[in-house]
């Protein structure tokens, strides 16, 4: 705030003197310091905002800043050696392991291999449990013999660490494939069932009474009235589950998998490979992040009423 | 003639937490006529929108019915005793009674024409009816220009048109509005008065309108029913003609500032304190 008046303060004066030289008040242009530092402002003040909620104002700029000094900071101290390559590799050294892998390979499969062996492993779970969670849910929050039955089961799992009942998964269904993705499926249905739930419940009454006075029956209701509502609700269960399952990817590829991401990180760390473990990361993270901007666009484009 | 009648209606509560029942509405006689322009007025907690929704069908009386037909009942009989069928008794929510609601109620992910037809669709009524019939009365509320528009994007005001002209499309017999205009500005609030009146006296249709509003009541009704709380019932019934005398001159600044429009004012809104002052000592 004392940034942005005081920087008013020098225009306004600026242009008081240009009016006594020319009789016509015009605005200099910003110098090259003021010009930085609005980059940092919080931008136009609507009336109100100074005494309003605090924490108001665009933050893009800081966080841009952030991220470019932190990557300097990595840059810097490992190039300078401030840091053994073992415990931080410099970022180039990750670069150029990237370019190796993704040529190359890693534990026998290239980049590509290993991205989609996870990517099947992540998406499959989701496909599953979008299938089976939203309709679920959606029933949990319009019956409540159904709510009565599965409440206890997610309720109890929900809270567990996918790890604690990873070996019960394992001794159930083997090692292979199905065992990963239903331990991911698992990740995701509990988030997936509550937010469809929680959209069922979600619905203004008002609108389920005008549907009924329009003639409507129950099953109309719930499919037109009921189901619409939830649809914010279930998107945002849907961005919430994908996030658990890139989650709990890593403990899914933990036990006997020939190629994954989770499994590539694993198997540099047990050789201290720190340069492939860094990218693998980076590598989910990038993936995770790409996911959630489609969800942030499908939910523009499919529920543009949302919040209003 | 259509005409809705309330024959000795009581709703019971069960008492919360174990508590005492609460009668929420004692004994209910009334009848609305065909055309008639009813106001519920009353104190918070006086029954009005539970006696709307016994209308509307959205509860069930725990003693009474209702009806709404074209048979006219014998005075002071019940309905069984003269021998007549039940098949106008109201059971559940249904297309001939229209409600309009005060917000929330139209459906964000329709734009306004689909909100409007959204009953004839669920009917299965053909795409070229539906669009007639969802056109005539979108120009009826004032609302020709606006059809592809996103219900969202309107004003509060607007809104409420919508829902006028949703109710009145599937062609019910009679129109609840439940404090429809209750969320409005002023100024928007006088405009939507007038025009619902205007769309009365083109449908010809029974209405059923409460508020908290004296003026609005009394520029509105026909007849106004005064409502009391503990236990809910009718205390006082007058039979008004200002909306008569507005549809005549189209001033609703005269009419409202006529003197016996300000003296029956005065005369509502003692009784209204009366309940009030009442109902604060318990």
């Amino acid at each position: 705030m004392n940034v942005i008046n005081q920087d008013a303060a020098i225009v306004a004066s600026e242009s008081v003197e240009s009016a006594v030289e020319q009789a016509k008040p015009v605005m200099k242009p910003l110098k090259p310091l003021q010009r930085f530092k609005a980059l940092f402002a919080a931008g136009p003040v609507k009336p109100g905002d100074a005494f309003g909620a605090p924490g108001q104002g665009k933050s893009t700029m800081i966080s841009v800043v952030t991220s470019i000094s932190l990557l300097l900071l990595w840059a810097v101290s490992t190039e300078l050696g401030w840091i053994k390559p073992l415990f931080l590799p410099s970022p180039f050294d990750v670069v150029a392991r990237f370019w190796e892998v993704a040529t190359e390979g890693f534990a026998n499969a290239t980049l590509l291999e290993h991205t989609g062996w996870s990517m099947f492993r992540v998406f499959s779970a989701f496909a599953l449990a979008m299938l089976t969670a939203i309709p679920i849910g959606i029933f949990m929050g319009v019956n409540r013999i159904a709510r009565g039955l599965f409440d206890p089961i997610i309720e109890f799992y929900r809270p567990l660490p996918p790890l604690a009942y990873l070996p019960l998964v394992i001794i159930w269904l083997g090692i292979g494939e199905v065992s990963k993705v239903v331990l991911i499926y698992l990740a995701i249905f509990a988030p997936m069932a509550l937010s469809a739930r929680a959209g069922v419940k979600s619905v203004a009454i008002e609108q389920i009474h005008a549907a009924y006075s329009m003639g409507a029956s129950r099953w109309q209701v719930t499919r037109h009235i009921i189901m619409k509502s939830a649809l914010p609700e279930i998107l945002t269960g849907m961005r919430i589950g994908i996030g658990f399952g890139w989650t709990t990817l890593v403990a899914a590829e933990m036990v006997a998998a020939q190629a994954g991401l989770g499994f590539m990180v694993l198997n540099a760390a047990e050789f201290l490979v720190t340069d492939v473990v860094i990218m693998g990361i980076v590598v989910i993270g990038i993936i995770a992040y790409l996911f959630d901007l489609l969800m942030r666009w499908l939910e523009r484009k499919l529920v543009p009423w949302k919040g209003k | 003639m259509n005409r809705l009648q309330i024959n000795d209606v009581s709703v019971i509560y069960p008492g919360m937490n174990g508590g005492e029942p609460v009668r929420a509405l004692s004994d209910i006689n009334f009848t609305i006529e065909p055309g008639e322009f009813v106001v519920a007025l009353g104190a918070s907690g006086c029954g009005k929108t539970t006696l709307l929704s016994l209308m509307a069908g959205f509860i069930q009386p725990s003693a009474g019915y209702l009806t709404l037909g074209e048979h006219d009942n014998v005075e002071g009989l019940p309905r069984v005793a003269c021998g007549m069928d039940l098949n106008d008794q109201i059971t559940g929510p249904g297309q001939d009674r229209g409600v309009v609601f005060q917000k929330h109620a139209l459906l964000p992910w329709l734009n306004v024409v689909e909100n409007t037809e959204f009953g004839l669709k669920l009917q299965g009524v053909s795409k070229a009816e539906r669009h007639e019939r969802a056109a005539h009365f979108l120009k009826l509320v004032g609302l020709e220009d606006f059809h592809q528009h996103p219900v969202y994007q309107l004003s509060g005001g607007m809104q409420q048109r919508v829902g006028i002209a949703r109710a009145l499309t599937n062609d019910p017999k009679m129109l609840l509005l439940d404090e429809p205009l209750g969320a409005l500005d002023a100024l928007t609030r006088e405009v939507l008065q007038e025009l619902l009146l205007d769309v009365w006296k083109e449908t010809q249709k029974m209405m059923f309108f409460i508020t908290h509003s004296v003026e609005e009541a009394l520029f509105m009704a026909s007849r106004l029913i005064i409502m009391s709380p503990r236990p809910g019932r009718i205390t006082h019934e007058f039979k008004l003609d200002f909306n008569e005398k507005f549809l005549e001159c189209r001033d609703a600044r005269k009419v409202k500032s006529l003197p016996e429009f300000i003296e029956m004012r005065e005369k509502v809104l003692a009784i209204i304190h009366g309940d009030e002052q009442e109902g604060g000592m318990h």
